[in-house]
């Protein structure tokens, strides 16, 4: 198995055996963030830019810890001090940072297929850290490396992702990602925030919470964005938080060592209570860390695919 | 001037004609049609092996002119419709400035005088600037020479306003066009609502946004007596309601536009911006509706719905690109690819569609060949294979849908009105 | 085609690490402060063995690691498969150590550069001492090995195929053309 793909747009379109060699890619690269020269030299010379288009701070620095493990230069561009905003199309953008010898483009975008879309314009790297409601493949990835080495294994758990499933692309990333590996995913969301033939991922759907946490193995909560207008028939906060809040007389039913995750940043009180999320089923930190290691393989691996083919050339 | 068109096999349902044929041509009108023809002509075009069919008339295009003359302008996209066959296209009112008022409508017609190579017809818009609030004069309107109305891009949401925009084209004698469409339900969607714009991540389209519009559209236009036009259909609860609706007596007709009938919303995967097209691409069942209703005859029409725009509105973020794709000079072989070759018609049924009907609905006296008709004529290679590329193509956009995919049937010569149009 | 001439049997391998095994201790005199460290794969499973040989003469318990120098080869680009990333399991401190690297076959040089540039950023040792089963001459870089099982002259034509029960189910080694 290697690793021949240039871009990391989403987990749909990865095969399992990618999914996997990630994961374990990942898992040697832990360890180097436990050493005390948190460095290795593996992307030396390389150029990696964060282009995000929406705030973000904790992928965006994520990424950055990763691709400086690993020796990379680092260069941040956001959009308030970008051209970006003289209305500069985001290929000539992409094309421009591919003239400046970039090697990898790290981008969070509003809109959902704006990484399919600039990875297929240029020959560099493009890592989708984000896009619209589309994808958001790394941070799957990292919540199944977090269930993975909780629970020694993906095959067979039940996991339930819970909350506006409809705007979600950590959702969509996870749902693949999951299916893939052999867990059964459920999601569990108000009707309005199911989107159209979900279940043809391969995820259940529910709308009963407690239901759904009764057989979870894990649970991965989406953070509610209540501020988005998307729907005038949006549940009120409270009441969202009363009928799908995790809260700990909830995870009371639940099986003893389910795992709890969120993506964060944590609305507390929102989707989740301050006690679940800072409780001993939380794993919210330890997916921060993981994060890093994760995204040190995505970044090894795409940039290794790239010099492979350049090798052979 | 004269033309002889010699041993084409000539194609005209409508007089019932099916046979290789001479077509005599003098100044603008077809003098004389039959089997070897003795006559002396300026121009002869040898049409051996090849098809010979009415000059398409088009009656969804996109001109662009006046206002937008970077995406297209009337001297372009009648050479683009000359090179697909097609001799006449009814302008769509959606300009800059609409086709709202006299002043417009004339400034128009002078572009046209000037620069037009094929025939072209106005519509004129239903509503003042097409923002759905006032009627606009449809008296004045057709004195002016529009001879239809649509607010096309937007649809009339007001029921009681759109009641009297038929009433009062009924009284002016004017077709209705409708560009059925709920925009409550189809909320800034982008593609098909459905598994797929779930996956991508974008907003969906139901198809009843588009089915329940149609039902007011002929419910409102039955009322008042005034023919309607139901454009680009795009999927099956539409086709079932013009169904019924016709079965029961109602003055409607209706088209669909290529990428209707050959593509579905797997097309829009790879967030191909060429394939952003509003209505959106259906599903399978919906494009197997239309193909049901264009052999059964429920759809009338098949038209471009040709709207040019440029690399800056399509080469971007998919939800920010603009809606639609040129089509003048791929519909013919589309109809060809999709439909011909595919068993769902024939060629007099095919020919049916892009030429007679349309003319019939819009009031022209064009889409046939017979002694006395004006010349209007397409000679087509039917079995010719082409790859549909970019630089090839005679519209100033270049957004196809069938941009790298190979067509059947290319065009060889165009005459209109007794004139060479276009030449391959 | 002639039979692969074989270089080492099972015994001979033996042999080699229990004399390395000797040498090593007799030249840290001190082996409360010794290490071996293997180079992924197989040099890992010579460190064991080494370590074990150790502990059996001396009767010391020897610190044992395995290192991965993927990440700090030089030529990736040129690879044409992908490389695995493999664990690196250094669960002690090296600071001081007199530490002994665990190869399979000594070569050009470069993967034992990679690994000194690896274990640089794991601490400071003492000393850093070289420990092959075979050294294969062709040298890139100056670095010689302290401690050799074997010297087999080689043409740069050929390989060397090094077998072990641990990762192939025998022990042997052998030259080969190359592929």
């Amino acid at each position: 198995m290697s690793w021949t793909k240039k871009d990391l747009l989403g987990l749909e379109y990865l095969t399992p055996q990618e999914i996997e060699l990630i994961l374990d890619t990942a898992e040697s690269f832990k360890e180097v963030s436990t050493r005390e020269i948190k460095k290795v030299p593996a992307l030396r010379g390389k150029t990696a830019v964060n282009l995000f288009y929406e705030p973000s701070t904790r992928t965006r620095v994520s990424f950055e810890v990763a691709a400086k493990r690993l020796s990379a230069d680092v260069i941040n561009i956001a959009t308030e001090t970008s051209s970006v905003r003289k209305g500069e199309t985001l290929i000539d953008t992409g094309k421009n940072i591919q003239a400046l010898k970039a090697d990898i483009i790290i981008m969070r975008h509003n809109c959902s297929g704006a990484a399919n879309m600039l990875a297929r314009a240029l020959d560099i790297s493009v890592i989708n850290a984000g896009d619209g409601w589309h994808e958001h493949p790394t941070q799957a990835l990292l919540d199944i490396f977090t269930l993975k080495e909780k629970l020694g294994k993906i095959k067979g758990l039940n996991v339930a992702i819970v909350g506006d499933i409809a705007h979600s692309r950590v959702a969509r990333s996870n749902i693949w990602g999951l299916v893939k590996l052999g867990a059964k995913v459920t999601v569990c969301a108000p009707p309005m925030l199911l989107p159209a033939g979900i279940e043809l991922t391969g995820a259940r759907t529910s709308s009963d919470i407690d239901a759904v946490l009764k057989d979870a193995d894990a649970v991965n909560v989406l953070r509610m964005q209540f501020e988005r207008d998307e729907n005038a028939a949006f549940p009120e906060q409270l009441d969202y938080f009363k009928k799908f809040g995790i809260t700990e007389e909830r995870l009371e039913k639940a099986k003893k060592d389910i795992v709890v995750m969120h993506p964060g940043p944590i609305n507390r009180g929102i989707e989740m209570s301050s006690g679940v999320a800072d409780g001993d089923n939380s794993v919210i930190l330890e997916q921060v860390t993981n994060g890093i290691a994760v995204r040190m393989a995505v970044l090894f691996l795409v940039s290794q695919a790239r010099e492979a083919k350049k090798g052979r050339q | 001037m004269s033309i002889l068109i010699k041993q084409g096999r000539v194609i005209d349902p409508v007089n019932k004609i099916d046979a290789v044929l001479d077509i005599f041509i003098q100044e603008d009108k077809i003098s004389k049609v039959g089997q070897n023809l003795k006559v002396q002509a300026a121009t002869v075009i040898d049409a051996a092996d090849k098809i010979v069919i009415p000059g398409i008339v088009d009656m969804h295009v996109h001109l662009r002119e006046p206002g937008r003359e970077d995406k297209e302008t009337v001297a372009s996209a009648t050479a683009a419709a000359a090179k697909g066959g097609v001799t006449t296209v009814l302008a769509m009112p959606n300009t800059q400035p609409a086709m709202d008022c006299a002043a417009s409508v004339e400034l128009l017609w002078e572009i046209i005088k000037k620069t037009a190579k094929v025939n072209v017809q106005v519509c004129g818009a239903i509503t003042k600037g097409r923002l759905g609030q006032e009627l606009c004069d449809s008296a004045l309107l057709k004195k002016t020479g529009v001879i239809a109305l649509s607010d096309d891009g937007s649809s009339v949401d007001n029921d009681g306003l759109m009641q009297e925009a038929f009433a009062q084209a009924k009284k002016a004698g004017l077709l209705v066009i409708c560009h059925s469409e709920d925009k409550k339900l189809s909320a800034k969607g982008v593609i098909n609502l459905g598994f797929n714009s779930t996956r991508l991540g974008l907003r969906g389209v139901s198809n009843a946004s588009e089915y329940t519009r149609v039902k007011r559209d002929i419910e409102l236009a039955q009322q008042t007596g005034c023919p309607v036009h139901i454009a680009h259909v795009s999927c099956r609860e539409s086709v079932e309601i013009i169904a019924r609706a016709k079965q029961q007596g109602a003055r409607v007709t209706c088209e669909t536009a290529p990428h209707y009938f050959s593509f579905t919303e797997e097309e829009v995967l790879g967030y191909d911006t060429n394939m952003k097209m509003n209505p959106p691409l259906r599903a399978k069942e919906d494009l197997e509706a239309v193909r049901e209703g264009l052999r059964n005859g429920t759809i009338d029409v098949i038209a471009s719905d040709h709207a040019p725009h440029t690399e800056n509105e399509k080469d971007i973020e998919f939800d920010r690109a603009e809606f639609g794709v040129v089509g003048l000079e791929t519909e013919l072989s589309a109809g060809i690819t999709e439909l011909l070759d595919k068993k769902v018609l024939d060629w007099g049924q095919l020919v049916q569609k892009l030429c007679f009907n349309p003319a019939r609905i819009l009031g022209l006296e064009r889409g046939s060949i017979a002694e006395g008709c004006f010349a209007d004529i397409a000679v087509v290679a039917a079995q010719d294979l082409w790859t549909v590329q970019k630089q090839a193509l005679v519209s100033k956009s270049k957004n196809s849908c069938f941009l790298g995919r190979e067509l059947k049937g290319r065009v060889e010569y165009t005459v209109c009105n007794g004139k060479i149009v276009y030449q391959k | 085609m002639p039979e692969n001439p074989k270089i080492l049997d099972q015994e001979g391998i033996q042999r080699a690490i229990q004399r390395i095994a000797h040498e090593i201790i007799e030249k840290n005199k001190d082996s409360a402060s010794l290490c071996v460290i293997g180079i992924r794969n197989r040099g890992v499973y010579i460190a064991q063995r080494i370590s074990g040989a150790i502990k059996q003469i001396s009767g010391e318990e020897v610190l044992t690691g395995a290192l991965d120098i993927t990440l700090y080869r030089d030529d990736l680009a040129l690879a044409t498969g992908q490389p695995l990333v493999r664990k690196t399991e250094i669960d002690f401190d090296i600071n001081d150590k007199n530490l002994i690297l665990v190869d399979d076959v000594l070569f050009t040089g470069r993967t034992i550069r990679a690994a000194l540039d690896a274990l640089i950023d794991f601490g400071r040792p003492k000393t850093i001492q070289l420990a092959v089963l075979v050294d294969r001459g062709h040298r890139e870089l100056p670095i010689r090995a302290d401690f050799v099982g074997k010297n087999i002259p080689t043409s740069v034509k050929e390989s060397v195929e090094v077998r072990l029960k641990e990762s192939d189910g025998k022990d042997e080694v052998f030259i080969a053309e190359k592929k």
